[in-house]
C-alpha cells in the first residue's frame, strides 16, 4: 500500500537526471515526496512542516547544489536529522537514593499501561531489583484482576486494594513496599483522555502525594494525528520523564514518535514489541527513522548518498589536479577521506597519486597519522605553496606535529613528486590515468 | 429508547468533532469569501491534522479546486456547501447504516455478531455497551467470551454482561476460543435467545497466527450455524493514524469485516480516519462509542454525521 519514500524518491531522482543544474524546485519536489511520507507515517502536520523547513535550510546551500544527486543527499540530510530528533537511546529509570524508587505509569484507555507496568516490572526484577505492582486502575472492570494474574505469571507482588481510591493505593502503597522491603514500586494507573477534568486532576494528585521518581507515559504507536495533543495534555500536567511507544510489533509506521520528541523534549526510553511479558526493548532512534521514512532499505539509501557524495568530492578533485592547484590541503582532505574507509592496505589505491609513493615508505595507519599531524603543523599559505616551506618552517613543523625535519623533507619530496606526475596527467590522458585510483563502491 | 434517538445522540456525541474540526472549517468558511491558495491550505492542515489521511485529503481538496474551476464558487455559503458536498461524497463510499441500526434485520437467530480487533481498541466496552443496547431494545442475548487469552479478560466482559443484564458463556483462561464460540452459539439456539455477541483478543492484524485463529473462531461459528456470523464488527479506536486502513484491510481479509465501530470519540481525536476508510475501503461504520459509560455508543449514520459536522456554521440545514 505505502510506496516506500526510496521509491518515490528514486522517481524523482530519474526526473532530475540529465539535468546540469540544480534548482531550488528540484529540491521542493523531493521535500514534497518526504512530506507525503511524513504524513502517511502519523507525523504529525506541523511537526511535518516544521521539520521539512529545517532539512531544507540545511539542504539549500553549497553542498548540496555541488552534488550530482541532490535528492540522495537531502534524504542523507533527512536521516539524519531525524535521527537528532528522536533523541538518543536511553532505556533507563531514574533511581532513588533512599528506596523504594516510585514509577508513575500513564495514558489514555488502551495505550497498553497494565502491559507495559508488568513488563517493566519483569525488566527490572532481570536487573536485580525487587519491584512491587500497584493496581491503582479502580475504573475498567477487573483492571486489577488484570494485573494480578500478570504479577502471578512473573512472581512480582502486587499490590491490591478494592476498598480505597487510586491515590490512596498509591500512597499506601509506597508504605507497604518500605515494610515488605521492596525497592521499586511500578504505579499502575486507569487509563484516561487528557480532556477528562477529573480524571486528570486525579493522576495529578496521584503525582502529588507520590512523588514519582520516574514518571512515565504510555502511547500506542499506531496513534495518529492527536498523539501531540495528549502527549502534550499529560505533560503539562505531569511532566512526564519518559514515553514509552507500544505496539510497536504491528505495521504502523510510528510517525507518533517524532511527533511526541517534537513537542515534549523528553527521550522515548521503551518500546513495547509483543504481548509476552519480555518482548520490552530500548528505543533505537536509528531504527524509528528508517520506520517512519519507509522502512529498512533507506539505510541502503543513505549508504548510496554517502557514496555519491565522494564521487563528487572526487571529480571536484579531478578538476584540480587537471589544473595543477592540488595542494597539501587537498592532500589532507584526502587522508581523512582515506581513513574513514577503513584499512589502509585497501585503500590505499585510491589515492590519486598514491600509488607513487615509493614502496620503501612504510605507510602503515599510524604514518598516516603523522603525515596528518605534519599537515595540520602548517600555515594555510604553506599548505597551498608548499615550495615557500624553507628550513626554519620545516623546523618549527616539526616541533609542531611531533615529528622530525627529515620526516617533513620525505613528506614534500612526496608531494612535489605527487604534482609532478600529476601534471604529467594534466597533458591529456587524465581518464586512463585516474583507472586504478576509484573511489570505493560499498 | 436510547437507540432511536440516535439522531440527537450522535449530534452530541459528534459536538467535538465538530467543536475541533469543522469548528475550524466554519471559522475558514465565515472569515474567507473566495477561495485561495491560503484557504486551500489551511483546510489541507485541518483535515490533515484529522487523521482524514494526506492522499484522501489531496482527493478532496483537488475535487474542490475543479470544481471551483468550473463553476466558480465564491461565497461562504456556497463554499461551505461545497466542503459538505465532498465529505459527504467521500462518506458515501461506506454505504448506508440506516438510523436505528440495530435493530435486527430479518432472517435467522440468533442473530450472531462477531467483534474484532486489535490491542486496546475497546472491543470488550463496546460489547458490554452493544450487548446493553440490543436489551434495551427488547432482545434477549447472549455473550461469548472468547478472549481466552487476556489476563482477566473473562472478568472484564462478566462485570460488563452484569451490568447490561445479560448472559454470558464463557471457559476457564487459556481455553480454545473456537470452543467457546461454539458453546456461546448452542447456548443462545437452546434457549432461543436472538443475538450472540462474541468477543475476541485484541491481536494485530501482522500476526499470521493470531489471524488463523481468528479465522478458525469464524469457521466454528459458520459451521455451528450455518450463515454465521451475520456480523463481523472491526472496532477502531478513534485516534489511530493510517494504520487504520491496514487493519481494516487484513481484519477484512481474514475474517470478511461487515462494519466498524469507532472509539473514543469522547477525546480530541477527530475521527477523521472515517473518511479515509470510506475513501479507501468499502467498509461501512456502525456505530460510534463515546464514553465510558453504558449507554455511549450511538448508531452511527452518514447524513447525521456530515450534518453534525457543519451544525453552527451558517450553512447548517
Amino acid at each position: 500500500m505505502f510506496e516506500s519514500l526510496s521509491q518515490k524518491l528514486e522517481a524523482v531522482f530519474k526526473k532530475l537526471r540529465g539535468e546540469g543544474k540544480v534548482t531550488e524546485a528540484n529540491i521542493t519536489e523531493t521535500l514534497r515526496e518526504v512530506r507525503r511520507v511524513l504524513l502517511d507515517a502519523d507525523v504529525n502536520y506541523k511537526v511535518a512542516k516544521d521539520f521539512i523547513e529545517k532539512v531544507q535550510a540545511r539542504a539549500v546551500g553549497q553542498e548540496v547544489l555541488n552534488s550530482i544527486t541532490p535528492g540522495q543527499l537531502i534524504i542523507k540530510i533527512i536521516y539524519d536529522e531525524m535521527v537528532k530528533l528522536l533523541g538518543e537511546s536511553k532505556a533507563e529509570i531514574r533511581t532513588s537514593n533512599t528506596p523504594p524508587t516510585v514509577i508513575l505509569v500513564a495514558g489514555l484507555q488502551g495505550s497498553g499501561k497494565t502491559t507495559f507496568s508488568a513488563k517493566l516490572a519483569n525488566f527490572l526484577k532481570k536487573k536485580g531489583s525487587n519491584p512491587l505492582l500497584v493496581a491503582a486502575d479502580v475504573y475498567r472492570p477487573a483492571a486489577i484482576d488484570q494485573l494480578m494474574m500478570l504479577g502471578k505469571q512473573l512472581g512480582i507482588p502486587v499490590y491490591v486494594d478494592r476498598e480505597a481510591g487510586a491515590v490512596k493505593i498509591a500512597t499506601d502503597s509506597i508504605d507497604f513496599a518500605r515494610k515488605n522491603i521492596r525497592d521499586t514500586v511500578i504505579i499502575d494507573t486507569a487509563g484516561r483522555l487528557h480532556v477528562d477534568e477529573a480524571m486528570m486532576q486525579e493522576v495529578a494528585a496521584i503525582k502529588e502525594k507520590t512523588s514519582p521518581h520516574e514518571i512515565l507515559f504510555v502511547v500506542d504507536a499506531m496513534t495518529g494525528q492527536d498523539a501531540v495533543n495528549t502527549a502534550k495534555a499529560f505533560h503539562d500536567r505531569l511532566n512526564f520523564d519518559g514515553v514509552v511507544l507500544t505496539k510497536l510489533d504491528g505495521d504502523s509506521r510510528g510517525g507518533a514518535a517524532l511527533s511526541i520528541r517534537a513537542v515534549v523534549q523528553t527521550p522515548i526510553k521503551f518500546i513495547g514489541v509483543g504481548e509476552k511479558l519480555d518482548a520490552l526493548e530500548p528505543f533505537h532512534p536509528d531504527r524509528i527513522a528508517s520506520r517512519i521514512l519507509g522502512m529498512g532499505d533507506i539505510v541502503t539509501l543513505v549508504e548510496k548518498a554517502q557514496e555519491q557524495f565522494d564521487q563528487v568530492k572526487a571529480v571536484k578533485l579531478e578538476e584540480k589536479l587537471r589544473k595543477s592547484q592540488f595542494t597539501l590541503e587537498d592532500f589532507l582532505e584526502q587522508l581523512h577521506e582515506v581513513k574513514k574507509m577503513g584499512p589502509l592496505s585497501q585503500v590505499l589505491s585510491m589515492i590519486p597519486g598514491a600509488n607513487r609513493i615509493p614502496n620503501d615508505v612504510q605507510v602503515d595507519d599510524r604514518a598516516l597519522v603523522r603525515i596528518e599531524a605534519m599537515i595540520q603543523s602548517m600555515t594555510k599559505e604553506e599548505r597551498a605553496r608548499p615550495s615557500m616551506i624553507n628550513g626554519s618552517r620545516r623546523r618549527r613543523i616539526a616541533v609542531g606535529s611531533g615529528t622530525s625535519v627529515q620526516e617533513i623533507n620525505r613528506l614534500l619530496k612526496q608531494f612535489e613528486e605527487m604534482q609532478k606526475m600529476m601534471r604529467r596527467f594534466s597533458k591529456g590522458n587524465m581518464k586512463k590515468a585516474m583507472r586504478g585510483m576509484r573511489f570505493p563502491t560499498g | 429508547m436510547a437507540l432511536f434517538d440516535a439522531w440527537k445522540k450522535l449530534k452530541d456525541g459528534l459536538s467535538k468533532t465538530r467543536d475541533s474540526l469543522f469548528g475550524k472549517v466554519a471559522q475558514l468558511v465565515n472569515s474567507k469569501s473566495s477561495i485561495d491558495a491560503d484557504f486551500l491550505e489551511k483546510l489541507e492542515e485541518i483535515l490533515i491534522s484529522a487523521d482524514v489521511g494526506a492522499g484522501t485529503t489531496q482527493t478532496i481538496i483537488e475535487s474542490i479546486k475543479k470544481r471551483v474551476k468550473q463553476e466558480g464558487y465564491e461565497s461562504s455559503g456556497e463554499l461551505t456547501h461545497l466542503l459538505k458536498d465532498e465529505l459527504a461524497r467521500v462518506l458515501q463510499a461506506t454505504g448506508d447504516a440506516a438510523p436505528g441500526a440495530l435493530l435486527l434485520p430479518e432472517g435467522p437467530r440468533p442473530f450472531v455478531v462477531m467483534v474484532v480487533g486489535v490491542n486496546g481498541a475497546g472491543k470488550t466496552t463496546t460489547i458490554g455497551k452493544l450487548a446493553y443496547n440490543y436489551r434495551e431494545a427488547g432482545y434477549s442475548v447472549v455473550v461469548g467470551a472468547a478472549d481466552t487469552f487476556r489476563a482477566a479478560a473473562n472478568e472484564q466482559l462478566e462485570i460488563w454482561a452484569k451490568r447490561a443484564g445479560v448472559e454470558i458463556i464463557q471457559q476457564a483462561h487459556g481455553a480454545d476460543p473456537g470452543a467457546v464460540a461454539f458453546d456461546a452459539v448452542s447456548s443462545a439456539m437452546a434457549k432461543k435467545a436472538e443475538v450472540v455477541i462474541i468477543d475476541t483478543a485484541g491481536r494485530l492484524h501482522t500476526k499470521t497466527n493470531l489471524m488463523e485463529e481468528l479465522k478458525k473462531i469464524r469457521r466454528v461459528l459458520e459451521k455451528r450455524l450455518p450463515g454465521a456470523p451475520h456480523e463481523v464488527l472491526l472496532v477502531l479506536d478513534a485516534s489511530t493514524g493510517q494504520n487504520a486502513l491496514q487493519q481494516v484491510k487484513h481484519f477484512t481479509e481474514a475474517v470478511q469485516v461487515t462494519g466498524l465501530v469507532l472509539t473514543k470519540l469522547d477525546g480530541t481525536a477527530k475521527g477523521g480516519i472515517v473518511l479515509a476508510i470510506s475513501h479507501d475501503m468499502q467498509t461501512p461504520v456502525k456505530f460510534v462509542g463515546v464514553g465510558e459509560q453504558i449507554d455511549d455508543l450511538q448508531v452511527f449514520d452518514r447524513a447525521a454525521f456530515v450534518d453534525a459536522l457543519f451544525e453552527g456554521t451558517e450553512i447548517a440545514t
